[in-house]
């Protein structure tokens, strides 16, 4: 399945070159959306057939690149897997820009890069030598941060597309030298040499870190995910559906595939360092959407969470894998995989329902919105699924991968060495702290946008979307029941893909598809569908009976406000408000402040209340590197100024030093 | 067939049983102030009045509103069906392992949550927001609880607990006390009961879940109390089930043995009822923003419990 993989991509390459003969035409409109779609469709269920039918992994080389050096590929089922998550992804996002698109005022912006930026996923994914991956990495990079771009009539477009190029850039940079470090044994680039060298546990650490640092600035690891809740946001809509539900989950591939393929052996610790890294990564994330007022920004800032979410898992999979436990390994690693083919159905979801918000109303921030869910009644429904299957609620499927690695963090304390044990109990608090923050979060979210009353003329004004954009919706929302209910769907076929990786699958295949009943938890089950089918049936049942043996009478009248004439909308409790208590409870943490002017009795000033938060890495971490690279670039910039004589001073120091140096190491 | 048998009974006995603990409890304190209080079936007479008065539903109200008290009836309801009361081997038991049991409250939270924003005023937003707050800090201690639980017993699925609690050489355990007192603490926030919260008030200002629910009149409302009694019985039963398995019947037992779990259970409600009771008539409740500490203190006693358990086996 490489090669109809490797010919379908060649159009998609093409597609946005070709728009640039007529960027405005309809032509280019449906020729990017519909064929992206349809090619992305292709591939994914290419990859799909692969992932089920073929174990052996498939390489092909392709005479690009420098001329001794022939660019490889290779599909295999981690590759397989990310392409199925990356093109399903990329097939909803196209669909929808089938009606989003029209909306764009700049659309010759955003065509071009739109495939492109697909292409290079999709190739990141294939890439099989160092050289190939991080040129595809830095196009789909570049090609990202063009479509952020398309939005720089926006005033904080241009900031936060400064900042993505820098974090993108370092990002790079540390895998590069990650790639130097891996290839330092036999000099080859290619990943089939490099998974056969045997690394030195310096160098292997060393690797490991620079991977996971590179892997992890990109898919928004605390403290490096200050520029992610900038950036996602400011892009259109379904490409911010693209970079966070997608482009994420191709730096966590970059992550998998560098710490437990490339690398192979991730030590216990290391493991250990991961999962706290994920679990804090996991509460800031969501304890910052939770004060956010820009709806994208918030999904920004819930992606930082889940990517927290999956990384725990990928930890705690290294800590059992190390310690032999490859059963459990196996669970949490199927968690972590559930969970990022999760997120990216639920995080697209949301992220185009917030495009649709937008679309109708003007405006993202949740202080102008309310009352939409009679407005735009479809939007709202697929909304309030994403919402909940975000929030890990059950039957949606957020709950089967929370479920998964719940069961794993609790086989923590078979952990041999102590202090995995201890982080295991700490993981299991902060991951039930970041779901219930979670839950808050998106009450918060979905309450104050489409329930309520209109807080502006815009929302109160809103009309629903047109047809593409709102299937699309309808659809991920059945997914996210549907991968719920029944997750075995996907479970099944990420079982050789465990395999492959771990030793160890997380279900077996033969198991019922009532109930899951994973073996590393020992007894432990969820049924997602007896869920539902008894709530819905105990749900209709109670109503006819109500209905029919009680009282069926309802009458509308005015809420009660206390006695006051039917409240107003200012009145009603607001995205500020809501998040009051727990920005209070976690004052220290999201370093809120709250000031209250009061005026003196008497006098007729209104008294005014201003509350603030601020994300703590900006202090503790971008300002003083920025400071510091500031501080350095002013002072080597002195050097551009100084006299002919100290310039030959300067040479004939640095001759005097290399000579000395020969000499010292001949 | 005796499992789907017993599930069947096991779902008409916890939604009969809801309305009368909830009367218990409420006697039980009226005796302790000294009045003489309401018959403890008088809950049956509030929800048949409510189920058979007409609804008044806010004007601007949406399906949502409508749609959530049954929804969060029928997530309680299931919930409460899956704890082994007076058997274990119910036919849906592998339904749900007890964190699949939080979840599922969680989830009729949310719902509940939402309807308190759906009408858009300040009373149903204040409780949202801050049931919300509550639930987000009692999680993680519930979690250690569990946490805890499953490094005892081995396992999170509830019949096996309470297997392994009645069988196993379990002891008496300082751990285990911590869990239970972590769990009694949680069970306060998640029912809205003093300290954390009043069932009892009418101030607006003093309600969470009750502001919540402010809306709601009619056979809405009815669903919506009867899923509080529900959860009520949710909890007692978790903790007799967990930390007082006792005279509950296993699966394939006789009918007699059931019968002797009938009236253990009912037995551990009294008791359960009556210390609830004299609790709330002991101490007052607490503001709101000092709950945050009663559920880190919570929360404390979960690590606590599981550092002492790994410490007891030599880490």
């Amino acid at each position: 399945m490489l090669i109809p993989i490797l010919i379908a991509l060649v159009p998609l390459l093409a597609l946005g070159p070709a728009t640039l003969i007529a960027p405005r035409s309809a032509a280019a409109h449906w020729g990017v959306y519909a064929g992206t779609a349809a090619l992305s469709g292709l591939i994914a269920a290419a990859a799909l057939s692969h992932l089920l039918l073929e174990s052996s992994p498939q390489h092909a080389g392709l005479p690009i690149g420098l001329p001794w050096l022939t660019a490889r590929f290779r599909l295999d089922s981690l590759s397989a897997f990310f392409l199925l998550v990356v093109n399903g992804g990329a097939a909803a996002a196209a669909a929808y820009g089938i009606g989003y698109g029209r909306h764009e005022r700049e659309p010759e912006r955003v065509l071009p890069a739109f495939p492109l930026f697909i292409a290079a996923m999709n190739l990141t994914l294939l890439a099989d030598d160092a050289f190939s991956f991080l040129v595809s990495w830095e196009t789909m990079s570049l090609t990202s941060w063009v479509l952020v771009l398309a939005t720089h009539r926006e005033p904080d477009t241009l900031r936060a597309a400064q900042l993505y190029l820098i974090m993108a850039s370092g990002g790079t940079l540390l895998l590069l030298l990650a790639f130097g470090v891996l290839a330092q044994v036999t000099g080859g680039y290619d990943f089939d040499s490099i998974r056969t060298s045997a690394l030195t546990p310096g160098a292997a650490a060393l690797a490991l870190a620079l991977g996971f640092l590179g892997t992890g600035s990109k898919a928004g690891l605390v403290p490096l995910h200050a520029w992610l809740p900038l950036a996602h946001p400011a892009a259109p809509s379904h490409v911010s559906a693209l970079m966070s539900g997608v482009m994420t989950k191709v730096a966590l591939y970059g992550m998998v595939r560098i710490l437990f393929d490339l690398v192979g052996e991730v030590p216990w610790w290391w493991g250990g360092i991961m999962m706290a890294l994920g679990g804090a990564t996991a509460v800031i994330g969501v304890l910052f959407a939770t004060m956010e007022q820009d709806l994208k920004r918030l999904l920004a800032y819930s992606t930082v969470e889940n990517i927290g979410i999956v990384v725990t898992g990928l930890g705690l999979a290294a800590a059992f894998r190390d310690n032999g436990m490859n059963e459990i390994a196996g669970l949490a690693f199927a968690a972590a995989l559930l969970h990022i083919l999760n997120h990216a159905v639920f995080k697209s979801l949301l992220f185009l329902g917030a495009g649709a918000v937008a679309t109708a109303t003007g405006t993202r921030d949740l202080g102008r919105l309310g009352g939409l869910i009679g407005r735009m009644p479809q939007t709202a429904f697929a909304m309030l699924v994403g919402a909940g299957a975000i929030a890990a609620l059950p039957p949606l499927n957020g709950f089967v991968s929370e479920w998964l690695l719940f069961q794993a963090v609790l086989k923590g304390p078979l952990l041999p060495q102590w202090e995995l044990k201890i982080a295991a109990a700490v993981v299991a608090a902060l991951l039930a702290l970041a779901a219930a923050l979670a839950a808050s979060c998106f009450v918060r979210a979905f309450g104050i946008a489409f329930l309520g009353r209109p807080r502006s003329p815009e929302a109160a004004a809103a009309v629903e979307v047109e047809p593409a954009m709102r299937w699309t919706l309808l659809a991920l929302a059945a997914l996210c029941l549907l991968l719920g209910v029944l997750p075995m769907l996907a479970l099944t076929p990420m079982g050789r893909l465990g395999e492959a990786v771990i030793g160890a699958a997380a279900v077996r295949t033969d198991s019922s598809w009532l109930w899951l009943t994973p073996p590393a938890a020992g007894g432990n089950s969820y049924g997602g569908v007896i869920v539902l089918a008894v709530i819905a049936g105990f749900g209709v049942l109670t109503r006819i009976g109500i209905h029919n043996l009680a009282s069926r009478r309802l009458r509308r009248a005015a809420p009660w406000a206390c006695g006051f004439d039917a409240p107003v909308a200012p009145a009603q409790y607001s995205a500020s408000s809501f998040a009051q208590p727990l920005r209070r409870v976690f004052a220290s943490l999201v370093r809120a402040e709250e000031r209250v002017e009061m005026p003196e009795p008497g006098d007729l000033r209104a008294a005014r209340f201003a509350s603030s938060w601020r994300d703590a890495s900006w202090d503790l971490l971008y300002q003083p590197v920025g400071a510091a690279v500031g501080w350095l670039s002013l002072t080597l910039n002195q050097l551009q100024f100084l006299t002919i004589r100290k310039y030959l001073s300067l040479m004939f120091a640095a001759l005097v030093g290399l000579l000395f140096l020969v000499a010292v190491t001949q | 067939m005796t499992g789907v048998l017993t599930q069947l009974l096991q779902m008409m006995l916890v939604l009969g049983a809801a309305p009368l603990l909830t009367g218990v409890v409420r006697l039980a304190k009226a005796r302790l102030v000294g009045r003489r209080g309401p018959s403890p079936i008088q809950p049956y007479r509030d929800l048949l009045r409510l189920l058979r008065k007409e609804a008044v539903v806010a004007e601007n109200a949406s399906w949502l509103f409508r749609v959530t008290p049954y929804m969060v009836f029928a997530a309680l309801w299931l919930a409460a069906s899956l704890v082994p009361t007076f058997t274990t081997g119910l036919a849906l038991e592998p339904t749900a392992d007890l964190i699949a049991l939080v979840a599922l409250l969680a989830s009729a939270r949310f719902m509940t949550a939402l309807a308190g924003l759906d009408v858009g005023t300040s009373f149903g937003g204040i409780g949202s927001s801050r049931d919300m707050m509550i639930a987000s800090l009692a999680e993680p201690a519930m979690l250690l609880v569990i946490f805890t639980v499953s490094i005892v017993a081995g396992s999170t699925a509830l019949a096996e607990v309470a297997h392994h609690m009645r069988e196993a050489e379990v002891g008496l355990r300082v751990s285990l006390a911590m869990a239970l007192v972590a769990l009694i603490m949680v069970a306060l926030a998640e029912n809205a009961r003093i300290p954390v919260d009043n069932p009892a008030t009418h101030l607006e200002l003093t309600m969470v879940h009750e502001a919540m629910v402010l809306e709601y009149s009619g056979r809405h409302l009815a669903l919506i109390e009867a899923a509080g009694m529900l959860k009520l019985l949710f909890f007692l039963s978790l903790i007799a089930c967990i930390f007082a398995p006792w005279g509950m019947a296993g699966p394939g037992e006789p009918p007699a043995a059931a019968a002797v779990g009938l009236l253990a259970w009912g037995g551990k409600l009294l008791l359960g009822a009556g210390a609830l009771a004299l609790l709330e008539t002991s101490i007052a409740k607490m503001r709101v923003f000092r709950v945050s500490e009663f559920l880190a203190g919570a929360l404390l006693l979960g690590v606590l419990a599981v550092i002492f358990l790994y410490v007891s086996r030599g880490l």
